[in-house]
């Protein structure tokens, strides 16, 4: 496949930053979406161009590292694919691809393609854990009975790999599903419900003081999700925090 | 409970609460209006008890006009704040791949519908404040019959009256097929009911715009 590659340039994070357009040849369309990159970075590395910065760790689809907005889509055209994992077969000969940094005020861009999504981290710092004591009598999780619906929810709502996809392409960059699946995660299984109350209180603050908007719905999160969370953990957030509101 | 509606969440389900009360007023207004085509004095009846009835006119209409208030300045700071939560927009963005047009374009559906409630509001709201509480004719009386249902038929004489409407009933419909359920997912109600209760929302926003559309046209042909 012989591609037109519309990719945004950016310096550093004063740099305005634009598109530039580059040509890649005779792409196999088994190829992954970042080996194509790789391949094009080779390219302009021999030619003593400076190559495109992207993320990428795993290779994999768990780590959540890879981002991309490829044409006007996060992770790009497949469905519950990350960026690492979406293949060139999905686009034809002769197609031209936009590719373009995960945008949001709260993820601002560092270089090219690669975005700082700490913002999400000091989310998950805020709350998105539980406190477990080295006394000596901590109980192992084995040992208390959950049932299968709720076990089963909260590995679902786990399985989020914090990529911010669903910022990324949410109208309003609202990173209410990715702040729900980690609360629901919790919230469903005992060891969760005592710290319950802060938790979400304390994430949602910390999310709308990073600058994330406000979530109107849209859903557009879930379909573009890698892991496929569900909206229902929207819900729940929402249910835990009035109820922690009335509370405290 | 204190600064709950300085959180997203929380203006969340203040928008929520308002849309439930203004789909409930739209349901009610709706089966009144419903009895004008059947029964010309059922609804002449009910009209002047809504209009006169100080319950529903110096608590009920001060807290509708709150809500719609309440609901299209929340849904204007929402988008503000919103955004402003994306400084530098998408070369080429997809959105129709995942989401609807409604959901995408609340604001615009809610502009048009709120421009129609005006028109709406001087229409027939501003006469009878007018009628009612500065003329002080408290009757709903004119030549010795009540004044409702003939008012209601004159207005939809014009054409062109009929089809602002018409279009105004259109963005409503629109409005609804994402905002019912989207209220109902605000306020955390997302379970085993949901998927009966989206039928029911996509019923309700496509039967109630529909059915005030019939209402213009039977009144537009009938006169």
């Amino acid at each position: 496949m012989n591609l037109t590659l519309k990719i945004w340039r950016q310096k550093n994070a004063n740099d305005k930053g634009g598109l530039v357009d580059y040509k890649v040849n005779d792409v196999s369309p088994d190829m992954s979406f970042l080996e194509m990159l790789d391949v094009l970075n080779e390219d302009l590395i021999n030619k003593g161009e400076e190559p495109i910065a992207f993320d990428h760790d795993c290779r994999e689809g768990i780590c959540g590292m890879c981002s991309l907005y490829i044409n006007g889509e996060a992770h790009g055209p497949d469905r519950g694919v990350t960026t690492c994992q979406l293949h060139m077969r999905m686009f034809k000969d002769g197609d031209t691809i936009y590719i373009e940094p995960f945008r949001a005020a709260a993820f601002p861009v560092i270089k090219d393609l690669v975005v700082d999504r700490t913002s999400m981290d000091r989310i998950q710092h805020a709350g998105g854990f539980i406190s477990v004591n080295t006394s000596g009598n901590t109980i192992d999780a084995n040992a208390i009975p959950i049932n299968k619906h709720d076990a089963d929810t909260a590995f679902d709502a786990a399985t989020c790999i914090g990529c911010g996809a669903c910022v990324a392409s949410c109208k309003n960059s609202s990173a209410m599903l990715f702040v729900s699946a980690k609360v629901s995660q919790f919230a469903l299984l005992p060891q969760g419900k005592i710290e319950a109350t802060d938790r979400v209180l304390n994430m949602v603050k910390q999310m709308d003081e990073e600058g994330f908007g406000n979530c109107t719905n849209t859903g557009a999160c879930e379909v573009e999700c890698p892991k496929g969370i569900s909206l229902e953990n929207i819900a729940r957030m929402n249910r835990e925090y009035l109820k922690a509101s009335l509370k405290g | 409970m204190s600064g709950i509606l300085n959180s997203s969440i929380g203006r969340k389900f203040a928008m929520a609460l308002s849309a439930f009360f203004l789909m409930i007023f739209l349901l009610q207004h709706f089966v009144i209006n419903l009895t004008s085509i059947f029964c010309a004095d059922i609804f002449n009846e009910i009209s002047h008890f809504m209009g006169t009835f100080w319950v529903i006119q110096y608590v009920i209409q001060p807290i509708l006009i709150f809500g719609v208030i309440f609901h299209f300045v929340m849904g204007f700071v929402l988008e503000i704040k919103n955004k402003k939560a994306r400084h530098v927009g998408y070369a080429k963005n997809n959105g129709a791949a995942n989401s609807t047009w409604m959901s995408r374009n609340m604001i615009y559906s809610g502009l048009f519908i709120f421009i129609f409630l005006i028109i709406h509001f001087i229409d027939f709201w501003i006469p009878e404040i007018n009628t009612k509480y500065i003329v002080g004719d408290m009757s709903g009386m004119h030549n010795g019959e009540f004044r409702y249902f003939h008012e209601l038929q004159e207005k939809f004489v014009p054409i062109w009256r009929v089809a602002l409407y018409c279009v105004g009933f259109v963005f409503l419909a629109l409005h609804l097929l994402h905002g019912f359920n989207s209220a109902f997912q605000s306020v955390g109600a997302n379970n085993k009911y949901t998927k009966g209760l989206k039928g029911f929302g996509k019923a309700y926003a496509i039967l109630i715009p529909l059915g005030f559309i019939v209402i213009a046209l039977v009144h537009h042909f009938n006169h």
